[in-house]
């Protein structure tokens, strides 16, 4: 476990010293529920799916080949995981 | 020794000692728009010291002595002024006077320690710039002359008089008045008190200013300020407890990071029998306090890093741990020093080579600290590019023991 969070100190602090690193984000729990729209409120949802959300972060770049460039090294693609890389929009209020 | 000389040095003492309580206690009573008055009457107090302590001799209580003619002075000024009744009078609003009579002036423990507390907040007001909050602080909080000040910053007695009165202007265009924060607001507020002292202990510890005395004082006294904090429970919070275990654990190398003359003793060079170890058990006194709160501030962090570097070694599980740090220190907060410093921390931990490709994403070409770093990396692979980064140092590089010190290793490389 200690390993593990130094891994992604590490990959994080990396991104962090270029002053990239806009919001470490969360990280997000693997137990919840889900609402439908049934109204049906289920837990243990995740079964449906292939992927989980395990959280996010915000970086600063120039645009997605650095965005890409930046997301090499996260730990999570060590276990299988992988990074989605999106823009975040400018909110429109 | 001539008894005057004795009084003057005494003096001295006293003036350091009382001239922000002085002006914290007038400014509190009268309003901070007045604070300019209040520190010439301080002045004009140690002038009436002199005359009087040297033709008549010391007075029994020299303390009680300089409150008593301060009092008095505050009295004669705003009764003289009528300004009481037509200015002061509508501004005080929180605490109206018990009659028509003049406020009183109070220099009791209480209320000098409760007027400092709140001149604190008052000088590092948000809406007041960082430099010029240092320069005040030094004036009203550290009771510090305009040519010490002037000294601190390597610039002249004018700018640094024009700067301080910006400032004051500001606190009077801005409002500001002499009040604690309230519940909600006290972590913002503390947290820029904190900034500014912070600030001062650099200024000292990194000092553009050859004048060694200069630079001790301001780190002795951003600690006095520190302290000062922990003794208040308002502001005895664990970011000021740990502010206060990091600047103990780096005063504690103070000694052993300069040569007699002056020059630079780099950390793996540095004697460790001369680390005080009275400073380091204080630090690790506060840090062990800073612990038992909620928070995790850069502070923290940076105590704990400069507790690390305060155990003499130099394995390299240390160095892991203090890149574990420097990570999470930036995670926090970015800055181009952390940034700087968790490289070199890599390069300790795992390498020059590891180290040198994390370098060239830093991007801190303006900085001689990074062309520092990369010449340290390529010393043994490419000396010639690592004296090309060290000429590059060179001339970006701001004090004589600076370039003292690139000048050496251009040397040592050039061998």
């Amino acid at each position: 476990m200690e390993a593990l969070e130094k891994k992604w100190a590490e990959w994080a602090g990396g991104i962090a010293a270029q002053g990239k690193l806009a919001n470490q984000g969360i990280r997000l729990g693997y137990d919840g529920c889900v609402l439908k729209s049934s109204g049906v409120v289920t837990d243990g949802p995740f079964v449906e799916l292939r992927e989980i959300l395990g959280g996010f972060m915000v970086l600063r770049a120039e645009d997605y080949d650095e965005a890409v460039t930046l997301s090499h090294g996260c730990p999570i693609l060590e276990t299988g995981g992988s990074v989605e890389i999106r823009p975040i929009y400018p909110s429109l209020a | 020794m001539p008894v005057a000389s004795d009084n003057q040095l005494l003096l001295k003492r006293l003036f350091q000692q009382e001239f922000s309580k002085i002006v914290a206690v007038i400014s509190s009573r009268y309003g901070l728009a007045h604070v300019e008055v209040a520190e010439d009457i301080v002045s004009d107090t140690f002038l009436s010291a002199t005359e009087h302590w040297t033709a008549e001799g010391l007075p029994p209580n020299p303390t009680a002595w300089l409150y008593a003619v301060a009092k008095q002075k505050t009295l004669a000024h705003f009764r003289r002024q009528g300004i009481y009744q037509k200015k002061v009078m509508p501004a005080i609003v929180s605490e109206p006077p018990p009659d028509d009579s003049f406020p009183e002036i109070d220099f009791s423990d209480h209320q000098i320690r409760d007027s400092q507390l709140k001149m604190f907040f008052a000088v590092c007001t948000p809406q007041v710039a960082s430099e010029a909050q240092i320069a005040l602080a030094l004036r009203i909080l550290c009771g510090f002359g305009i040519e010490e000040i002037a000294a601190a910053f390597l610039s002249s007695k004018e700018t640094i008089n024009k700067r301080l009165a910006r400032a004051k202007a500001k606190l009077r265009s801005e409002g500001i008045r002499m009040e604690l924060p309230s519940e909600t607001e006290i972590s913002d507020r503390l947290s820029r008190v904190l900034h500014i002292i912070y600030l001062l202990f650099n200024e000292g510890y990194y000092s553009r200013t050859q004048d060694e005395v200069i630079r001790r004082d301001l780190c002795t006294e951003a600690m006095r300020l520190t302290i000062f904090l922990t003794e208040n429970e308002l502001t005895n919070r664990p970011e000021s407890q740990a502010l206060l275990a990091l600047m103990c654990f780096h005063a504690s190398r103070f000694d052993a990071r300069q040569t007699a003359d002056g020059g630079i003793v780099l950390y793996g060079q540095q004697d460790a029998r001369t680390w005080d170890a009275e400073l380091i058990a204080r630090g690790f006194h506060y840090l062990g306090l800073s612990a038992r709160g909620t928070v995790i501030t850069p502070y923290h962090i940076e105590a704990r890093i400069a507790q690390l570097h305060c155990r003499p070694g130099d394995d390299p599980d240390k160095w892991e741990r203090i890149l574990l740090l420097y990570n999470q220190l930036l995670i926090l907060q970015y800055s181009p020093a952390a940034a700087l410093n968790r490289t070199y921390a890599l390069y300790r931990a795992r390498g020059a080579v590891a180290a040198l490709t994390e370098a060239r994403k830093l991007r801190l070409e303006t900085s001689h600290f990074y062309w520092v770093l990369l010449a340290e990396l390529q010393k043994d692979t490419d000396p010639g590019e690592s004296i090309r980064c060290l000429e590059h140092a060179l001339s970006l590089a701001k004090t004589k023991p600076e370039r003292q010190l690139i000048e050496e290793r251009i040397n040592i490389l050039r061998k």
